[in-house]
């Protein structure tokens, strides 16, 4: 496993970052800006992760997730709501057939730090409570101190706590896995850990937990997008990608999907790929579309705040 | 009158010199065969010394050639202390180069002493350059971004030397030193009228560490051969530095021109003088390399 | 649906995953005001060239005429000259150093003022797509004249020896159209930042930011005769080179030009300093960082439209890597655009001239002939206008003609290599020495590749950067003396 992960070919930041910001200077104008705009919105795993949290905050998130713009509805709704694993039954009778998902973290989310065991059942937790998807962390003291068959391990263990009986109501959860990028610094590691999350069967890579800075940053958009073209190039798999955390303008949204435009292609500008995990991101969204479709700015007395 | 070496007080027979060219660190006569007279500034004959041919040239070009990969590769603390031995075997021959001087100069014995001393002492001064040029002349070029920037002197290559009429020894050494300092291997047309020293410093240059091929010396005439030099595509400069002639001087710049030789062109010819480090910034190449600064 | 699995078995999703097309966002022209005609910029004023001629500029995207500019003559050189030979000895050489810097300052905040109008001008003018002018062109030239600005007054610590390093006289400046603003800067700043004058003869494709550039020194309120811009062809730029009362020559352009150049000077006293050609080798090692060198191999042929003399043309890939890298590359270059120079989105923009597009496609056309492989993405072409797609040659040889001889186009050749000594060799094996590059992970690899490549400029994992303080130029034919750095001091000096 080691050695996989070290023979990859390396990331340099300068380039890498040169990279980022010059996709960043593409002009999305007018039809364009229109469908990025409405494209980002119904990727929007709308998201509270807070030790605040209660079910009265839980259903009014749920029916933003359904009806973004209360003025508008023809607005896409969300892809789905994030929450923590106790508050997944609240959330799955707040959003009913609505087809907005319920993301749940698990496995010791943020930090990651608990037994194995404890973490699959957190999992199992929220999968029967409901969860579509199931957003993990992987261990990153293990990553950090070169365990890497542990952290493949810890998500093949998960995923298989995903799993649900033949002939269930839900298919198998699906998992996304998050590697807390702000953590493991370097793009080389998260070049690393990205392969080794797809190797151990994620849907999904996710950058942050949103709990630790930098989170989701173009560049680091970049390294996971070039790893998830790689694997499909060499597996034929597709894994989608999430960034996490940090994304608060439409102007930043815009250029995240125009860096999946032109790293992986089309087939990745689809929610079912690729998902901004965010709060206030959606109500920049809405202001942005508001005023594409009226021609005026609009203000934040517009939207809900929840 | 006396060719060199005479000793006709004891009345024995002296074993006499034959001068030749010095390519790739040995002693051929010129290809062609040919030989010219060579007479002290009073008329006297000295001695036959080979006239070079363009054949020589071309053969000593190779030779430059050869030697320069290996001669620019070695440290600069190594080329400094090659160069100062030169300084050594030349003080230790003093008595011998200082009659040469007199004699195909026409200089008191003070002046030739002074001349020899100097010589001496140049090749001093361009030996404590070896290692410093480069810090006078690199940088470290700060970049507006992440990038790590530095720029560094480098031997041209091979350069044609036009050596000066005049001055047989130092201007001579004045003119090889501060090119094969700096790494580069010279191809030197010597004094036509005043070869003898020439030859006899390449004794020197054969016994004190310097590489064959780093210094060739071709006795002969600077019109006939310097051309051949000014237009050879395999080499890199031309220091004119010994062209009295301005239509030569103009005639051999055109020629270089071909594939964009550095040009050094005529100047003083005060030899004593300080010499600054043009002789040897002529002859060296900028060359600057980039790298990004990251994690 | 399942990860792990072909995707080929999905049915489409929703209308979302269309493809997304960023609609055309054109940099609006109206900042800049273009006049219909353009004298000479001779002491400070702009003056009918003697002799009337003049000659049309036109935009390559659209080859609509921009503007008539005026052919110097005999005459008009001469009095250009003249102009700056008396600025030099009455004003400029008699003033300090840190009034000279002060003037330079001046110019080079107007150019930061002014600069969305210079980048319009620029990419009407030349072709190179808006965002280049804008992000990477214009700002530099801003740079050069800061940088010299702040030489002017420390030449005494330059390190030229012992005392004040004095200017030379008048400087002759020839340059190419290739970054004409830039190339400017380039040649101007130093010269003035030494002490001397100028007379400076743009391309006569890409006149008009260097007839700007001249409305800018009036604004700077600098002294007339210190620039003067003498517009003109071929024909003027021999006049004005071979000048008898100019003391230096600083000449940009092709190495037979400078060939040239170099023997109308021999016997005379005039200092020369050449930037002429490349054909840089690209140099990617099986360990290097593979998604920052196909970027870099990229921006280095493709930036510009291949217009860039130190452009890395020979892509030199380690054949244990090659299949791969040229997959990579292929799909990156399916992705640049090529079209309208103003559209903000533009990455590859029009062909200089109608010149330029018939020797970039005489070569490729050989390139072919010679049995190498070509590809080109499929791209759409407007009609009007000079245009060529990013082309890659593959299977090339040392003994190719694409392999040696500069094309100055946005044709690349790829050539494989085994082992590092191997590259070297490749690398080194050409009359040119400008620039190359090196890709690997390795740091001692880095260095080594530094030490042996004759370039003047060695990019280590990256390529095409430019900066006032880093010293450019070649080894070799591509020409001698630096620009830029404390070493682009060193030509105006004596």
């Amino acid at each position: 496993m080691r050695r996989f992960l070290h023979g990859l070919p390396g990331v340099d930041q300068v380039g890498l970052e040169a990279r980022a910001a010059e996709l960043g200077t593409r002009s999305i104008k007018t039809s364009a800006k229109a469908f990025a705009i409405d494209l980002a919105i119904s990727m929007v795993d709308l998201t509270t992760l807070e030790g605040s949290d209660t079910p009265g905050k839980v259903r009014a998130l749920c029916a933003k997730a359904i009806r973004p713009d209360p003025a508008d509805p023809t607005c896409p709704a969300a892809a789905a709501i994030c929450v923590y694993s106790d508050m997944v039954g609240v959330a799955s009778q707040a959003l009913g057939d609505s087809g907005v998902r319920i993301a749940s973290v698990a496995t010791a989310f943020p930090s990651g730090r608990a037994a194995l065991d404890i973490k699959v059942a957190d999992t199992k937790d929220a999968v029967d409570a409901g969860a579509d998807e199931i957003d993990m962390v992987i261990d990153r003291g293990a990553f950090l101190s070169g365990h890497y068959l542990k952290v493949f391990e810890e998500i093949v263990a998960v995923r298989e706590a995903c799993a649900r009986p033949e002939g269930s109501a839900k298919p198998d959860a699906h998992l996304k896995v998050i590697l807390e990028t702000g953590e493991l610094e370097t793009y080389d590691n998260v070049r690393r850990a990205s392969w080794l999350a797809m190797m151990a069967g994620a849907h999904f890579i996710k950058t942050s937990t949103g709990k630790v800075q930098p989170a989701a940053t173009l560049p680091l958009n970049l390294v996971m997008l070039e790893a998830v073209r790689d694997f499909r190039d060499s597996t034929g798999g597709m894994v989608g990608v999430k960034p996490a955390g940090g994304i608060r303008t439409s102007k930043d949204a815009i250029k995240f999907l125009v860096m999946i435009n032109e790293i992986v292609g089309a087939q990745w500008l689809d929610p079912d790929w690729f998902r901004f995990g965010a709060s206030s991101l959606l109500n920049d969204l809405l202001m942005q579309r508001t005023k594409m479709r009226t021609g005026r700015y609009s203000g934040p007395d517009y939207f809900t705040l929840d | 009158m006396s060719a060199l070496g005479d000793t006709s007080t004891s009345g024995r027979i002296d074993v006499r010199k034959t001068y030749k060219l010095y390519i790739g660190g040995a002693f051929p006569r010129s290809e062609s065969g040919r030989s010219y007279r060579v007479t002290s500034s009073k008329g006297a004959f000295l001695a036959n010394a080979s006239l070079a041919s363009r054949k020589d040239a071309r053969d000593a070009v190779i030779a430059a050639r050869k030697a320069f990969g290996g001669w620019s590769a070695r440290t600069a603390y190594n080329r400094g202390q090659v160069v100062y031995r030169i300084a050594e075997l030349l003080e230790g021959r003093r008595a011998q180069f200082v009659e040469e001087v007199q004699l195909s100069e026409g200089l008191s014995k003070s002046k030739a002493t002074d001349a020899v001393s100097v010589a001496v002492d140049r090749l001093v001064w361009y030996a404590g350059w070896a290692d410093k040029i480069a810090q006078v002349l690199g940088t470290s070029n700060p970049i507006a971004g992440p990038y790590f920037n530095f720029s560094v002197p480098e031997p041209t290559g091979v350069v044609a030397v036009v050596a000066p009429e005049d001055s047989s020894l130092l201007g001579l050494v004045s003119v090889v030193a501060p090119a094969i300092v700096t790494g580069n291997t010279v191809v030197v047309v010597t004094s036509y009228s005043r070869p003898l020293p020439a030859i006899t410093l390449s004794e020197v240059l054969a016994t004190s560490d310097v590489p064959g091929g780093v210094v060739n010396l071709l006795t002969g005439s600077a019109a006939e051969i310097a051309p051949w030099l000014a237009s050879h595509m395999d080499v890199n400069a031309l220091d004119l530095a010994g062209v009295q002639d301005p239509e030569l001087s103009a005639a051999l710049e055109g020629e270089a021109a071909e594939n964009l030789k550095r040009v050094r062109r005529p100047g003083g010819s005060d030899w004593k003088a300080d010499p600054g480090i043009d002789a040897m910034t002529s002859f060296l190449e900028i060359k600057t390399v980039w790298h990004p600064i990251g994690i | 649906m399942e990860t792990g699995q072909d995707v080929e078995g999905e049915p489409a999703t929703s209308a979302t995953s269309a493809m997304f097309d960023y609609a055309p966002a054109p940099e609006s022209r109206s900042i800049v005001d273009i006049a219909s005609s353009y004298g000479l910029f001779v002491n400070g004023e702009f003056v009918d060239p003697t002799g009337g001629k003049s000659f049309k500029t036109i935009n390559p995207a659209t080859e609509e005429v921009l503007a008539e500019v005026s052919e110097a003559s005999e005459e008009d050189v001469d009095r250009a000259v003249k102009s700056a030979r008396v600025a030099y000895t009455r004003v400029w050489s008699k003033m300090s150093g840190r009034e000279r810097s002060k003037y330079l300052y001046r110019i080079a905040r107007i150019l930061q003022e002014r600069s969305r109008e210079l980048a319009v001008l620029e990419s009407l003018d030349n072709g190179k797509p808006i965002r280049e002018s804008r992000d990477v062109d214009v700002p530099l030239v801003a740079a050069y004249f800061f940088y010299y600005a702040g030489w002017a007054d420390k030449l005494e610590y330059a390190g030229f020896g012992t005392g004040t390093p004095q200017p030379l006289g008048v400087a002759a400046q020839v340059i190419p159209w290739n970054f004409p603003l830039l190339m400017l800067s380039w040649k101007i700043a130093p010269a003035l930042a030494a002490g001397n004058t100028v007379v400076l003869k743009p391309a006569e494709t890409t006149s008009l930011t260097a007839l700007l550039f001249a409305e800018i020194c009036q604004q700077a309120d600098l002294p007339p005769g210190v620039v003067n811009i003498v517009t003109g062809a071929g024909a003027t730029g021999r006049t004005l080179v071979s000048h008898g009362d100019v003391d230096k020559v600083a000449f940009t352009g092709s190495t037979d030009v400078g060939r040239q150049i170099a023997k109308s000077v021999a016997g005379t006293s005039k200092k020369v300093t050449l930037e002429l050609g490349g054909k840089a080798a690209n140099i990617v090692f099986d360990d290097a960082p593979i998604d920052q060198a196909v970027e870099g191999v990229v921006n280095g042929i493709f930036f510009n439209q291949g217009h860039v003399c130190c452009a890395g043309s020979r892509l030199l890939v380690q054949e244990s890597l090659a299949d791969d890298f040229l997959a990579r590359l292929k799909r990156r270059m399916a992705t640049l655009r090529v079209g309208d120079p103003l559209d903000k989105n533009t990455d590859i923009g029009a062909i200089n001239s109608s010149e330029q597009l018939a020797k970039i496609r005489e070569l490729s056309g050989v390139g072919e002939a010679e049995g190498a492989g070509r590809w080109a993405p499929p791209c759409d072409l407007p009609d009007k206008g000079f245009w060529f797609p990013p082309t890659i040659f593959t299977g090339v040889t040392a003994a190719h003609r694409i392999a040696r001889e500069e094309i100055f186009g946005p044709v690349l050749s790829v050539i494989s290599f085994r082992t590092p000594a191997e590259a070297v060799e490749k690398a080194n094996n050409t009359p040119f020495g400008l620039s190359a590059g090196v890709w690997t992970d390795k740091g001692s690899r880095i260095l080594w590749m530094a030490n042996q490549l004759r370039a003047g400029v060695v990019w280590a994992n990256t390529f095409n950067k430019f900066d006032p303080t880093s010293p450019f130029g070649g080894y070799k034919e591509s020409g001698y003396g630096r620009e830029g750095g404390r070493h682009g001091l060193e030509a105006y000096v004596r």
